[in-house]
């Protein structure tokens, strides 16, 4: 189906999504490194409590409660920001595909890819069915 | 023992499982359960949040790898996203109503089932068996490069493949998993596309998958950051890891210890779902 001009793009679509994925990866997982320094050097000796199952507080669960505590460099929420990119990576790339598929005017492919971002979207946004 | 000596061993148990899950194709995300579980005293649900967010880490890593390849079908992996996106989603919904115990037994049946997948090497795929409506109208069809230059393929089964994709989205939300053994199978047994198109297409829909159901963990508070930082670094550490020392080889007794390992925590993870010591 590649007809010469649409390989050629692919070829630098793809090499744009590699790139995309692995600095996402590396990026969440610095934060995530120096989240979790300033978590070990402040918590490091207390004991740990993940036998018994609680359910994060608010401030670990919603998107602006992680912001807010990371900018006040918290540890843990720190931790949750990297999480956060991490989970995000993913979705930029899929946000990132429909903007591909637009430029190769595949409408079919634009709306398929839409609706995969919409479920994503409503998952990060609480999902609740 | 104080969080940070646990937070040390917790890194280093999951950087094995990742080493060894990138080796022998299995996936560390499916022993990171388990490992917390049994041998670390970690509730379910925070090791499933933990395990879930590994495995973005890891197939995202090595998507980043494989994608250049050319042998990822975006459009197959992107249709059935639709599938295991919406699965996810509600496997996630599920897992907040199921009891800890049905998930743990939930949890080894489809361990076992992954372990038994592993071992299957080769692929009857690859029978071309001519042009499929569906499959044509959504573009599915395409090609690969193999050593003889570049073959064409036809997807057939498309239903049988959708239906199979939103169960594997299903059980990736229910249980933090990738799903990657049945991703395969959907697209290499019912759709017919070739093996390698279909391990790496299954790849890159691993970690859109599990970005859909870990957005609900998140907000129901099952990713705790303290116990998320080590399996998440460790994971991605030890996968990349296990990518660099042996490319492409598939060292045969090192999946057979790795497969009697798997199945030793499937049964545990039964044994413990049934007698609810979790």
């Amino acid at each position: 189906m590649n007809r010469p001009s649409s390989a050629w793009t692919d070829q630098r679509v793809e090499g744009f999504v590699a790139d995309l994925l692995r600095s996402g990866v590396g990026v969440a997982s610095a934060v995530v490194a120096f989240g979790g320094i300033i978590f070990l050097t402040r918590h490091g000796r207390a004991m740990p409590g993940y036998g018994h199952f609680m359910g994060e507080p608010l401030e670990y669960r919603s998107i602006s409660g992680i912001i807010m505590g990371a900018a006040s460099l918290h540890g843990r929420n720190l931790i949750q920001l990297g999480l956060l990119l991490l989970i995000g990576t993913p979705i930029a790339r899929v946000a990132f595909s429909v903007v591909a598929f637009a430029y190769e005017r595949d409408r079919l492919y634009v709306v398929i890819t839409l609706i995969v971002l919409a479920v994503l979207l409503f998952s990060l946004a609480g999902g609740h069915l | 023992m104080n969080i940070l000596e646990l937070t040390l061993l917790i890194g280093l148990g999951s950087l094995a499982a990742g080493f060894l899950g990138a080796m022998t194709g299995l996936g560390g995300g499916i022993v990171i359960t388990p490992l917390l579980t049994l041998v670390f005293g970690v509730d379910i649900r925070y090791a499933i949040g933990a395990s879930l967010v590994s495995v973005i880490a890891t197939s995202s890593g090595a998507a980043a790898a494989y994608v250049k390849e050319g042998f990822t079908n975006i459009r197959i992996g992107m249709f059935l996203e639709i599938a295991t996106t919406v699965g996810a989603v509600v496997g996630a919904s599920v897992a907040s109503r199921l009891p800890v115990s049905a998930i743990s037994i939930i949890f080894g049946i489809v361990l076992l089932g992954s372990a038994y997948a592993s071992t299957r090497t080769a692929s009857k795929s690859g029978s071309d068996g001519g042009l499929d409506r569906t499959a044509a109208l959504l573009k599915l069809d395409s090609t690969y490069p193999t050593s003889q230059g570049v073959k064409t393929y036809h997807v057939r089964g498309v239903p049988a493949g959708f239906s199979l994709m939103f169960v594997a989205g299903g059980l990736s939300g229910l249980l933090g998993i990738g799903s990657g053994a049945l991703k395969v199978i959907a697209m290499d047994q019912a759709m017919r596309i070739p093996f390698k198109v279909s391990t790496t297409t299954s790849n890159f829909m691993i970690g859109v998958t599990a970005a859909a159901s870990a957005g609900v963990y998140l907000q129901r508070g099952y990713i705790d950051p303290g116990l998320t930082m080590p399996v998440m670094l460790g994971v991605a550490l030890g996968a990349l890891l296990g990518a660099r020392v042996l490319p492409r080889t598939r060292t045969s007794l090192l999946r057979v210890i790795f497969g009697i390992v798997v199945a030793v925590l499937a049964f545990e993870m039964i044994y413990h779902g049934i007698t609810g010591r979790l």
